[in-house]
């Protein structure tokens, strides 16, 4: 296998703390548990040490990244030694004077999250009241000249709300819009039952989507994400394990994607006690999925290894109960069955009793 | 305005959203957006180091020209600014010449 290149993209999730409690949300079930959060001078050392690594794209997600009073300094720091930043947001606690320092500091660019247009569904479906809040920062961001991008989370809950979604996007005017259906990990695996779409919900937002296309032309883009439940192949999970994405956790443990904290038998290295190289390189979690050798049948003889390798090791852990199997997405693992059988009870008519579990912090201690 | 007016007046300008730097480890050029890099091959990463808004078209194949003594440049760089103009990359600034 030749060696890994640069750790090119960058994720700091800055805090698990967040104002909402997404159904959805991707943060673990157990993030209660790693509330020591790093401090300035260790983010910017991790900076240092990841561009001298090749790090070229920084993120900066959480929890909500804003309740870190020292997001300007990171910001500050990441442009002066030459990222490009990324700003992930749900907008809460953004001010004009806020954005206006995060501009000074060199913040490349902004996504805002939106959980959808109608406000009732948004104020249940995030617990707070952000609609208006999001309106206004979408303006903010507008005037600071930043490129208005949009995501909003879809699921079975807001999915025929769709056409709304996109008029409203139309309407503070978005440039860019992801309709991103939920990834079933962490709080919106715990919540599968209840957000999955079903086939016909799905058609009939592409097809509303497809309209809305049509009259917005190159006004507005649209990308619409469906479920990879639906599909027969696995995606190719961030890009290969331990390729190109490295995820700083909070608490500062380093991770290949932000999910793969769940996965049971890897001890993932902490920036805290070890150097970024030797996280990157060296280390047994980044190596243990890395490249093919780790993969069985049916994937090692595979013709669609190359492309898809193997697909998500968190889904054949979530789904098959073993993290070195193929995806279950793919129609060729023995694992199959399980999501066909998502997908049916996704058809049904009648409303689940289960409740939904918001992502709090009294659930996560509750899971622990 | 014929052709060549107008390559005298098209000032290129790195897009919105992008930003063009030198990435030592990767000894190259590189265009950075939300969603990615592409890495640049070296003639990429002499013309698009010259798209500052304030250069024509025209000097700007004259500087290249000049740095690289060719005289033949002019069609390779109007048609890699086609491309980079198709993916996103520069804008054309069609503004009356105002020297800095
Ligand atoms: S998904 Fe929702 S709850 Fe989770 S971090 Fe993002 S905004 Fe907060
Ligand atoms: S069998 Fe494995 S490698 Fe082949 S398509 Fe399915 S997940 Fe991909």
């Amino acid at each position: 296998m030749s060696p890994p290149g640069p750790p090119l993209w960058l994720l700091f999730e800055l805090t698990y703390r967040c104002p909402l409690q997404c159904v959805f949300c991707y943060n673990p079930i157990d993030f209660a548990r790693y509330d020591q959060e790093l401090e300035t001078s260790e983010w910017l050392r991790v900076l240092h040490e990841a561009r001298a690594l090749g790090s070229v794209q920084l993120g900066l997600s959480g929890g909500e990244p804003l309740l870190r009073d020292d997001l300007e300094e990171i910001v500050a720091e990441a442009h002066r030694l030459g990222f490009y930043s990324n700003l992930i947001t749900s907008g809460v606690g953004l001010s004009e004077k806020r954005l206006t320092a995060l501009h000074a500091a060199g913040l490349d660019h902004i996504q805002l999250s939106f959980q959808d247009s109608t406000r009732e569904l948004n104020d249940f479906l995030s617990h707070t009241r952000t609609f208006e809040l999001k309106r206004r920062v979408a303006d903010w961001i507008k005037a600071h000249g930043y490129p208005m991008v949009l995501n909003c989370v879809i699921h079975r809950l807001n999915i025929d709300h769709v056409g709304r979604i996109i008029e409203m996007a139309a309407e503070i005017g978005a440039e860019y819009l992801e309709l991103a259906n939920a990834q079933y990990y962490s709080w919106a695996h715990l919540n599968r039952e209840q957000l999955l779409p079903s086939r016909g919900q799905l058609e009939a937002a592409e097809r509303v989507t497809n309209e809305w296309r049509a009259r917005l032309g190159e006004r507005m883009r649209i990308l619409f994400v469906v479920p990879d439940y639906y599909e027969s192949r696995p995606k190719r999970c961030m890009n290969g394990w331990g390729s190109t994405f490295m995820t700083i956790a909070p608490d500062g443990t380093a991770l290949p994607c932000h999910t793969a904290r769940m996965l049971p038998g890897l001890s993932f290295p902490s920036v805290r006690t070890h150097g970024l190289r030797e996280i990157w390189y060296d280390s047994e979690a980044f190596n243990r999925f890395r490249g093919q050798g780790w993969m069985k049948e049916p994937c090692a003889s595979c013709e669609e290894r190359d492309r898809d390798l193997g697909g998500c090791r968190c889904q054949a852990y979530l789904l098959a109960h073993d993290a070195t199997v193929a995806d279950p997405v793919c129609a060729k693992s023995p694992h199959h069955q399980v999501v066909v059988e998502a997908i049916e009870r996704a058809q049904r008519t009648e409303v689940v009793e289960r409740p939904l579990v918001f992502r709090r912090k009294e659930e996560s201690i509750a899971r622990l | 305005m014929s052709g060549t007016d107008l390559h005298d007046r098209l000032r290129p300008v790195i897009a919105r959203g992008f930003r063009l730097q030198w990435e030592p480890v990767q000894s190259a050029h590189v265009l950075l957006y939300p969603e990615g890099m592409v890495k640049l091959n070296r003639s990429a990463g002499e013309i698009l180091q010259r798209c500052d808004g304030r250069s024509t078209v025209a000097e700007i194949v004259a500087d290249l020209e000049r740095v690289f003594d060719r005289h033949d440049l002019f069609a390779d760089v109007a048609a890699f600014l086609a491309l980079a103009r198709a993916r996103g990359w520069v804008q054309l600034d069609y503004g009356t010449r105002s020297e800095p």
